[in-house]
């Protein structure tokens, strides 16, 4: 079975903070991390790669740093890494950056895709099914559980109050949750063999079939207008009433300030 | 010369952060006062291989290299002294001399299940009045055919009864003095071996230190690691590695403290500011970290020395006493700069001001350090 896990590289936003004036992140000095969400994807991988065997892709769309993410999944347990990286790729939306990993991923052979839900400094949720499309093969997101069987795969869907049990045929794509595993730790033999006997293989804007216009800025239909922090405008109410009357407060407040 | 860290030696920096971070330092304090060996947290170690870093690949090793061992023991003791010498005592004085002396067999045998942790390994050498003066071993090892039967007793083990295999030190031939020191692959069943009383101590209160008791112990004649007689050359060579991990286990000791004092004085207010406003807090903290960034530099100095260098003593002891009496230093000032506070089991600065104390005293205490130092000097 031949699994390729989509990561990405992302500030660690715990330790991020916002610039006041212009609404952005504050990159400098933030250590990065493998994606969380991706990061359970990956050690699903590694998990049906124990269990049953497989060969473990890891792949991640990104400047040249996203190097020590896929480093980090190599220390972990990936058999390959795949850097895509062009500065014909940079300033793509979530449909440039699907359309660009999925002319990636057709160069590779693949039954399972395996991506996060969504990475913590975007939070669109949008890449992974994207991928899924470009590629027309079916997608499964939210996955809090998953088996593989023979050509089948079992995820358990999650929703707020709610999950379906869904069986997908491979290939397929699935998008994973960060409740989906705890994450193993890299060992320290894991991290010398990444740096000094695995490659990080590179993919450039020659290397895949894809528009010129797909891609990069110009394949990015989404144009960001303004970013900004919400701030306080006035101190808050707190009441405390029961569920029904709570309600009915709600709705009252809101029907004031004609918001509903 | 450069000063910069591989990308790999700062990935496994991560590494070990994070499992110091989320595994160790929730366990320090229990550790430190039920006074507990952190069994499990040695059983998580053995699976992510962080028993066998320096060890080849090919005897289940890491394949890493002693700088990224030190580091390990550095972060590990950084939140939980305790954890960081159990890895110390395990790889250099449990399974270096192994890895350095021991025959193809040995190393099979041994070596193997040390590296993967499978084992954990303990060094005995101090006896009741060999301590300093480690020729005078009053253990005595007699050949009897196809064994040596050991008697005598060994104090102040780490890792005493929880270790699998000890390497002992007993007199073979006493009319030779230092020359009649021979070393031994003890198992913990061997017939004739016990664990005698285990120590309370000031600090490093998880880690297990006990007595060992050798009663007519029979040890199979194969189990004798190196020639016979040449057990105080594997003593002292054993020490030398051993105290780059002690040195580490200071270095990590001081970086504890330090991070929580400097935690500890922004929020701490008094006359209406944070005491880090204050000069003498700013002064204190100024030397605090210059000294720990020297210790750092000497333990590393020392740990790629052992790499590359076939004599590398002097320039352990120099780490070791150095990083000792600065882990001494700079946690008496944390727990002062805590003030009331430090001094309560409610901060952990109190119980890093025990535990650095050891490190100026076991695997060589300070003094002879410098007598190592001097020797090499004069």
């Amino acid at each position: 079975m031949n699994i390729v896990v989509c990561i990405k590289q992302v500030p660690n936003t715990n330790e991020v903070r916002l610039d006041p004036v212009t609404g952005t992140l504050i990159r400098e000095g933030v250590p990065s991390i493998i994606n969380p969400d991706d990061k359970a994807g990956l050690e699903a991988a590694l998990r049906l790669k124990d269990e049953q065997g497989a060969h473990v892709t890891v792949l991640s769309m990104g400047p040249p740093q996203a190097d020590a993410a896929l480093r980090e999944a190599l220390a972990m347990g990936a058999d390959e890494a795949i850097l895509v990286t062009d500065r014909a790729f940079g300033g793509a939306d979530t449909l440039a950056t699907s359309t660009t990993i999925a002319a990636a991923l057709k160069t590779l052979p693949y039954d399972l895709i395996l991506t996060g839900r969504q990475a913590i400094d975007g939070d669109t949720a949008q890449v992974g099914p994207q991928i899924a499309e470009h590629l027309g093969i079916p997608n499964v997101s939210y996955a809090e559980d998953l088996k593989v069987e023979g050509n089948e795969v079992t995820v358990k869907r999650q929703y707020e109050d709610r999950y379906h049990i869904i069986k997908v045929k491979m290939p397929c794509l699935i998008t994973a949750l960060s409740e989906l595993n705890q994450p193993r730790y890299m060992t320290p033999g894991g991290i010398f063999d990444a740096y000094r006997e695995k490659e990080v293989k590179i993919l450039t804007r020659a290397d895949l079939e894809v528009d010129d216009t797909a891609i990069g800025l110009k394949g990015s239909p989404t144009r960001v207008w303004k970013t900004f922090t919400k701030s306080l405008k006035a101190a808050g109410q707190q009441v405390t009433l029961d569920p029904q009357e709570s309600a009915d407060y709600m709705m009252e407040k809101l029907r004031e300030k004609f918001i509903i | 010369m450069d000063f910069e860290l591989s990308k790999e030696h700062l990935m496994a920096r991560t590494l070990f952060r994070e499992f110091a971070e989320n595994e160790v330092k929730p366990l320090a304090q229990e550790v430190d006062e039920t006074e507990r060996f952190p069994q499990e947290t040695v059983d998580k170690m053995a699976k992510l291989g962080f028993m066998g870093i320096p060890l080849a690949k090919e005897y289940g090793g890491q394949g890493c290299d002693t700088l990224t061992y030190i580091m390990c023991v550095e972060e590990l003791s950084k939140v939980c002294a305790t954890t960081g010498v159990i890895v110390s005592a395990h790889t250099s004085l449990g399974s270096d001399p192994i890895k350095n002396y021991g025959t193809p067999e040995q190393k099979e045998k041994y070596l193997k299940k040390l590296a993967s942790g499978e084992y954990l390994g303990a060094f005995a050498l101090t006896e009741p009045n060999a301590g300093t003066d480690a020729s005078g071993q009053q253990t005595k090892a007699v050949l009897e055919g196809d064994h040596y039967v050991l008697n005598g007793s060994k104090i102040f083990i780490t890792n005493g009864g929880k270790a699998d295999t000890y390497i002992v030190f007993a007199m073979t031939d006493r009319s030779k003095g230092n020359k009649g020191i021979s070393a031994f692959i003890v198992e913990k069943n061997f017939p004739g071996f016990r664990i005698g009383t285990k120590e309370k101590k000031m600090g490093i209160r998880g880690s297990s230190t006990t007595e060992l008791i050798f009663e007519n112990c029979i040890v199979p004649k194969e189990n004798l690691l190196g020639a016979e007689g040449k057990g105080f050359g594997i003593a002292m060579h054993t020490l030398d590695g051993g105290r780059i991990g002690i040195a580490a286990q200071a270095l990590g000791i001081a970086e504890g403290a330090y991070e929580e004092t400097v935690k500890y004085v922004k929020e701490r207010k008094q006359f209406g500011r944070p005491i880090a406003k204050f000069q003498n807090t700013q002064f204190q903290i100024a030397d605090m970290a210059t000294k720990i960034k020297a210790a750092q530099m000497l333990v590393y100095r020392a740990a790629l020395a052992k790499d590359k260098q076939k004599r590398f003593s002097e320039e352990a002891a120099m780490a070791k006493l150095y990083a000792a009496e600065v882990a001494m230093e700079v946690t008496t000032k944390a727990v002062q700069l805590h003030g009331g506070y430090g001094y309560t089991r409610e901060y952990p600065v109190e119980r890093m001001m025990r535990d650095a104390k050891i490190t100026e005293i076991y695997e060589g205490t300070s003094e002879v350090q410098r007598m190592v130092i001097a020797a090499n000097e004069l």
